[in-house]
């Protein structure tokens, strides 16, 4: 990946744009200037250019956002820090992502909201804080979301640290409709969870490793909603992994709660006869579930059940990954893969609308975020991602420009790649 | 006669062949094990390492034995995992026997899978004494044998495995061994000790203790304990035993004679009474040699052909 400033006259050929703001795909060529969009149109002349780019055969679309990144700094810089986390980002072809606050110390506070903004301005990526719901992410007396949401909070989350107190949750999601920020809780039942590794099921039984049943995420979820319909309060549930889940997300939204979703492009991909292998890598939180979940979840982004996809990129440092599976750490890299992936199994397999993947992965996570994206309309901001949907290529530790390397996907072949990136001053060669 | 298998990490996939192969090899050690004299030099030389990093003193033992036997050096280490940092511990324990290039590793660990690590990372046979709940397969092989010795023959022979199924190494084991040979099985015990989707390896499920006894040859009981990672799945020994329990009442309703088994150690007067298991019908103790005799075959034909 090469990062480039460049303030001239650039000149995009011959790409299809696919715009989600009006829902239309269409081809042109685009010419930014200093950052910013100067012309869109078919032929646009080449004199005067500093620099033109052939993007026929490829696909024009916004910078992909993506709601749920692990970067480690403060308190574990040697798995990721902010830098290291941003470029893997703009490898994956994500141009905005949202930080989810369990680092050391925890971001619960103006100054450490302040601090991500601070230490990612340099950085053609946008990197955005959410706050943690509870301080110190005790899951005891909520955070100071109006003066968070001033410094620039976008969301609230004590991820990783289920809410498993109901009184916390109904106040928080009465509080933050001060703000308008939504309620992000990991929803996984630590009693139901218990000392669970994998999915519960069959193949649990036969690698003999603790089980966590979907039981645990999905009482949980129906009770978040219950909660959620009760005060009126903004519920974004991460990570979604069970078909049951998705079931009862969709008799929410049917009833009127507000209430959005994500999925993960591994709970998308993989299931947990992945663990057979005893492959570290592939324990995660929750855990990956069954062929059938898998399908369910698919189906539910198709339906809208779903609102975007979201990596829950979760980086960790070889040594908590190549031991035991008890003591292996939960999560894994995940930005430098999804799109391959996503591309792979849901316009490839799935023969999902193209428009349709790049709204799960633009106008909808932003819109949970409250973040606004520029248009593809003269004046606004470049961001900007350039991929092709048929390139072949497999995946390997050269395409991770994080510090971390613990992914399940290494040599897995992938089908869709994001080449480019046009964002404010800079040309990124993904 | 050589085996497929480079390692013995679980039964699930290892081949019928391989397994007859193993029995074969195991009667013939057997007949060494009734000598006068019962070592045989055909491990002199190799190095074997047993690892415990769990408390285990009869498979410990019998390994020891079996390659002391087979004229083997070996030296023992065994780990309180608890009081260890345990994750460090092992990766360096595997970077340690990777260096000292010894021959072949038997290891016991709290964790499913870490036989499995260990085989990915060291090139030397590694022989799984118990990883976890995941498999337990010399001792299912032991197992295998005993019934072997007393009927000769698998084929619709019925055998069920009775206790906490779901925190069992040796279930799982010999459910997918006693498969591969022929045998149908029956996994009988309360809800809380099932596993789910055990039903999907072949395997028919009862909570009922009369219909287990009722349907089969053999029974293999397994050791219970009441508290398992730190959850009560079952509300007292006395309920279970009551319930579940191998007792002179249940056996006596059925009018036919059962073949006892256990893989050890027994709780007396929980999972079965004295009376039951130390009966004509048990052959407990018959597994006990059979352990020694077919972990000596499983050292020479893992590693007795190595150069």
């Amino acid at each position: 990946m090469h990062i480039h400033e460049f303030n001239g006259k650039l000149l995009l050929k011959n790409g299809t744009i696919l715009d989600p703001f009006n829902n239309q795909e269409y081809k042109s060529d685009i010419l930014f200037e200093k950052g910013v969009i100067a012309e869109i149109g078919e032929n646009l002349s080449e004199a005067g250019m500093d620099k033109v780019l052939d993007a026929s055969k490829m696909y024009v679309s916004p910078g992909f956002v993506d709601i749920h990144v692990h970067f480690r700094e403060p308190g574990n810089e040697i798995a990721e820090t902010l830098e290291s986390g941003a470029k893997a980002a703009l490898a994956g072809g994500f141009t905005k992502v949202c930080t989810m606050p369990n680092t050391s110390p925890c971001v619960d506070n103006e100054a450490e909201v302040l601090a991500v903004y601070r230490k990612t301005a340099h950085l053609p990526t946008d990197v955005y804080p959410i706050a943690a719901i509870t301080q110190g992410r005790e899951g005891k007396v909520i955070t100071e979301m109006a003066i968070l949401k001033r410094a620039g909070a976008v969301g609230f989350s004590d991820d990783g640290t289920p809410l498993a107190n109901g009184q916390i949750l109904r106040n928080a999601l009465e509080y933050s409709q001060i703000t308008g920020n939504a309620i992000i809780n990991h929803a996984e039942d630590p009693e139901l969870r218990g000392n669970g590794i994998m999915n519960e099921g069959l193949a649990s039984t036969q690698t003999g490793l603790p089980g966590n049943p979907s039981i645990a995420e999905e009482t949980m979820i129906n009770r978040d909603i219950e909660v959620a319909r009760f005060t009126g309060g903004r519920l974004h549930v991460p990570h979604v992994s069970t078909a049951g889940s998705v079931d009862l997300i969709r008799r929410a939204k049917a009833t009127g709660v507000h209430i959005t979703a994500e999925v993960t492009p591994h709970h998308l991909s993989l299931t947990d006869e992945y663990m057979k292998t005893f492959d570290a890598n592939g324990k995660v939180a929750p855990p990956l579930r069954t062929e059938n979940d898998r399908k369910a979840l698919i189906a539910g982004l198709k339906d809208g059940t779903i609102d975007a996809i979201a990596t829950d990129h979760a980086p960790h440092v070889i040594d908590v990954k190549e031991t035991t599976l008890d003591l292996a750490s939960f999560g894994m890299i995940g930005l430098e893969s999804a799109f391959g992936l996503i591309m792979t199994k849901l316009y490839h397999e799935e023969q999902m609308p193209l428009l349709d993947i790049i709204k799960k992965l633009t106008i909808n996570p932003a819109k949970i975020m409250n973040l606004t994206l520029p248009e593809f309309k003269v004046g606004e901001k470049a961001n900007v991602t350039v991929f092709s949907a048929d390139e072949w290529w497999v995946f390997s530790r050269k395409n991770v420009e994080s510090r971390s390397h613990n992914s399940p996907f290494f040599g897995t072949e992938m089908t869709g790649k994001a080449k480019l990136i046009v964002k404010d001053n800079f040309i990124v060669n993904c | 006669m050589n085996l497929s298998i480079k390692h013995l990490i679980g039964l699930e996939g290892v081949p019928r062949e391989d397994l007859d192969i193993i029995f074969d090899t195991s009667f013939s050690f057997r007949e060494v094990l009734e000598r006068p004299v019962k070592k045989v030099p055909t491990l002199k030389g190799k190095t074997i390492v047993n690892l415990f990093f769990e408390n285990s003193t009869r498979t410990k033992m019998s390994f020891d034995l079996a390659e002391k036997r087979l004229s083997a050096d070996s030296i023992s280490f065994a780990a309180s995992s608890s009081s260890l940092s345990k994750g460090e511990t092992f990766k360096d324990t595997i970077k340690n026997i990777h260096a000292m290039k010894i021959d072949a590793v038997v290891m016991r660990h709290p964790t499913p899978g870490s036989a499995k690590l260990l085989s990915q990372f060291v090139d030397a046979v590694i022989i799984n004494a118990g990883d976890g709940t995941h498999e337990h397969p010399t001792q299912a092989i032991l197992d295998m044998m005993s019934i072997k010795e007393k009927f000769g023959d698998f084929k619709g022979l019925k055998v069920s495995i009775i206790g906490d199924i779901l925190h069992s190494r040796v279930a799982l084991s010999n459910i997918y061994g006693l498969k591969t040979m022929g045998a149908e099985l029956m996994v009988c015990g309360p809800p809380t000790f099932m596993p789910k989707g055990i039903e999907h390896l072949g395997v028919r499920v009862t909570h009922n203790i009369m219909e287990a006894l009722e349907w089969s040859d053999v029974i293999n009981v397994l050791r219970i304990q009441m508290e398992r990672q730190g959850k009560s799945l079952i509300p007292s020994l006395k309920e279970y035993r009551e319930v579940f329990g191998i007792t002179r009442e249940k056996l006596e309703k059925i009018h036919k004679n059962l073949t006892i088994m256990h893989p050890g150690p027994i709780n007396r007067g929980v999972e079965i009474d004295s009376e039951i298991a130390d009966s004509e019908h048990s052959i407990i103790l018959h597994q006990v040699l059979n352990g020694v005799a077919s972990r000596m075959a499983i050292l020479y034909l893992l590693v007795g052909g190595l150069k």
